[in-house]
């Protein structure tokens, strides 16, 4: 491979694992400095690649009425598409939220997963929703008309990067205030945080619908990179599985280490593709099944043995204390 | 209607197996246990290689018992697939789970480390056998047989009914009369009480996967026998189980097969109104009303 073809792949990956660093970023704030367990990352995923599908791409006219259906079509700019993504996530995470959150954690965590595999079955069902399996496509990327189609994903890699430094500095500013302080001592003591008169099931909602909303921005990014989305994308492994652990790779509990985790794990996920390059030609088709098996095993090594990944939590928030 | 109410009553007595040892381990061992429906799924596709390959190597004959649709090779690999899968769990435990509650870590920890078994589980499944759906007996007719009411039943579902009904028999026979059963019933109820009445806690873990593995094993098979096998077939019984679990109160074993039951009717009878793929769905929404207005379930009394 020649040099422009090396760097032009490095940028691809660089884009994807920049998009999961947003999962990683949102599943932190909810796991992270809360300890809500969500294992329905894809739902929200599912959900915000839809959401922003349907409002940056016009209804389908003419000829394409006959074979695209979809809900809506609004014809907005990209940014409206990130924003509705995590309007919409949002909701769905209050919903979630009202018969789950008073209960113990593992009721969340059963809840999310119905909730990604719910969505999966309505989005491959529905045809007049969003085109049941056949998906959405020709989603539109910003600023395209700047450059040459071939050098985009450069231009997609800045806006990628830039979004994450958005949502990093923001749940740093949250987390560093009085009310990250809230969510962190509900993480460590639901009891006497609520003797020290906090509402529990209130800043937990926060918390949830916060880290959906960013995960629902992580949904929109991905949708107009890939500029195609069926239901099949947003299964437990790709939407879910790897988000976990990537956050616990990199440290839950430390934004720098959902950002490293997410670049580290897809580094690992795409290196392994070469290896899997050297197996006997029978086994190529099962390639992937052996990739995520490498995954699993990575994951349960971390929790045996660094369970506070690579970077751990910053104890202390403020720089006030020495 | 009938018909599909029948229907639902095997598809429900196969949730039940499941959610028995799920609610068992959530009961006992105090966590989420994501990896039960690969478990299932584990149980069928030992049985497929018992009944495809070693009993055949072996040279068992394939002949079928009457109308059903196995024999012989299937009678031994049924035993053979739920000790089997016992040792699985019980491995797990030992790899997995007996670490991290020596760590003292997290019940979430936990159950995050079973999602990871989980996909473990999966993957191997795909690795070995690949992603396509597979039967025990492939190509072979299944007649149903007609009762009253127009109900056509096939004699694998009469089975699948005899066998989940003998299995919850001696199931609560083994938690009512032996010493184990009981010290199994008291760890569930308070883990430190039994700890220092002198219960050896560790062992009554090890039972509980091992009876919790078999059960599940069960299922799969079942599953397999009445329907097929996919290697996501465990994945999809999770949020059935769980909703069984949860409407029969979480630790309640029978509960649990009510639950299991209830879930498995509504699945069924959904498919006269809703596609068929929308069953998860339906288990996930009984689910959510239940958290909403009974989240202790139907055994568990008032908040």
């Amino acid at each position: 491979m020649e040099i422009g073809g090396i760097i032009a792949y490095l940028v691809s990956l660089a884009i994807m694992a920049g998009i999961y660093a947003v999962f990683a970023l949102g599943l932190n704030i909810q796991w992270g400095y809360t300890g809500l367990f969500n294992i329905g990352i894809a739902g929200f995923f599912c959900i915000g690649a839809y959401t922003s599908a349907m409002v940056t791409t016009p209804m389908p006219t003419g000829i394409y009425a006959q074979y695209v259906h979809q809900l809506f079509g609004l014809d907005f700019p990209f940014v409206f598409g990130l924003l509705g993504a995590a309007l919409v996530c949002g909701i769905v995470a209050l919903l979630i939220g009202i018969p789950t959150l008073r209960l113990g954690e593992d009721y969340l965590a059963i809840a999310t997963l119905g909730i990604a595999e719910t969505f999966r079955l309505i989005f491959n069902n529905e045809t007049w929703l969003a085109n049941g399996p056949r998906g959405l496509m020709g989603l539109p990327q910003p600023l395209h008309n700047l450059v040459q189609p071939q050098n985009y994903n450069y231009i997609y890699l800045i806006i990628v990067l830039l979004i994450v430094v958005i949502i990093y500095l923001l749940i740093e500013r949250a987390i560093r205030s009085p009310w990250g302080r809230v969510l962190r001592a509900i993480r460590e003591d639901e009891v006497s945080a609520s003797m020290s008169g906090k509402d529990i099931f209130n800043f937990k909602m926060q918390s949830l619908i916060f880290g959906a909303m960013v995960m629902g921005i992580g949904g929109a990014l991905y949708a107009h990179y890939t500029k195609a989305i069926s239901p099949s994308v947003f299964t437990p492994l790709y939407g879910t599985f790897i988000i976990w652990v990537m956050l616990m790779a990199g440290g839950s509990g430390n934004n720098k280490g959902a950002i490293l985790g997410a670049y580290v794990i897809w580094g690992i996920w795409i290196g392994t593709t070469f290896l899997t390059d050297f197996l006997p030609y029978t086994l190529k088709a099962r390639a992937p099944y052996i990739r995520f098996l490498i995954i699993g095993v990575l994951l349960e090594f971390i929790l045996l043995y660094r369970p506070q990944g690579l970077l751990g939590e910053e104890k202390k928030v403020s720089k006030l204390i020495e | 209607m009938i018909e599909l109410t029948v229907y639902g009553i095997v598809f429900g007595s196969i949730i039940s197996l499941g959610a028995i040892g799920l609610t068992l381990v959530f009961g006992i061992i105090r966590f989420a246990n994501f990896a039960h429906g690969d478990l299932m799924s584990s149980g069928a596709y030992v049985a497929l290689f018992m009944v495809t390959s070693a009993l055949a190597w072996i040279g068992i004959p394939d002949t079928n018992f009457g109308m059903l649709s196995f024999g012989w090779r299937m009678l031994i690999a049924f035993p053979v697939a739920m000790f089997a899968v016992a040792a699985i769990a019980i491995a797990l435990d030992r790899i997995l789970y007996r670490k991290l509650r020596a760590k003292k870590s997290h019940a979430v920890i936990m159950a995050m480390s079973s999602l990871g078994a989980a996909f473990i589980l999966r993957m191997l499944i795909l690795i070995f056998w690949g992603a396509d759906s597979l039967f025990y007996r492939p190509g072979m007719l299944r007649p149903a047989i007609e009762f009253p009411l127009n109900i056509k039943i096939r004699p694998d579902q009469i089975l699948i009914l005899i066998v989940v009904f003998s299995l919850v028999v001696l199931l609560h026979l083994y938690l009512q009369k032996t010493k184990m059963g009981k010290a199994m019933r008291a760890t569930a109820d308070n883990m430190e009480l039994a700890l220092v009445s002198g219960i050896d806690t560790e062992r009554v873990i090890m039972m509980t996967w091992g009876l919790g593995g078999g059960l599940a094993a069960a299922g799969g098979i079942l599953y397999g026998i009445d329907v097929q096998l996919h290697p996501y077939m465990g994945w999809n019984f999770l949020i059935p189980l769980f909703a069984a679990t949860i409407l029969g109160t979480v630790g309640n074993i029978y509960g649990a097969l009510v639950g299991g039951l209830v879930i498995g009717i509504a699945q069924q009878v959904s498919t006269a109104f809703l596609m068929p793929t929308y069953k998860p769905a339906v288990a996930f929404i009984l689910m959510i009303l239940i958290l909403l207005f009974r989240p202790k379930g139907i055994f568990g009394g008032k908040e």
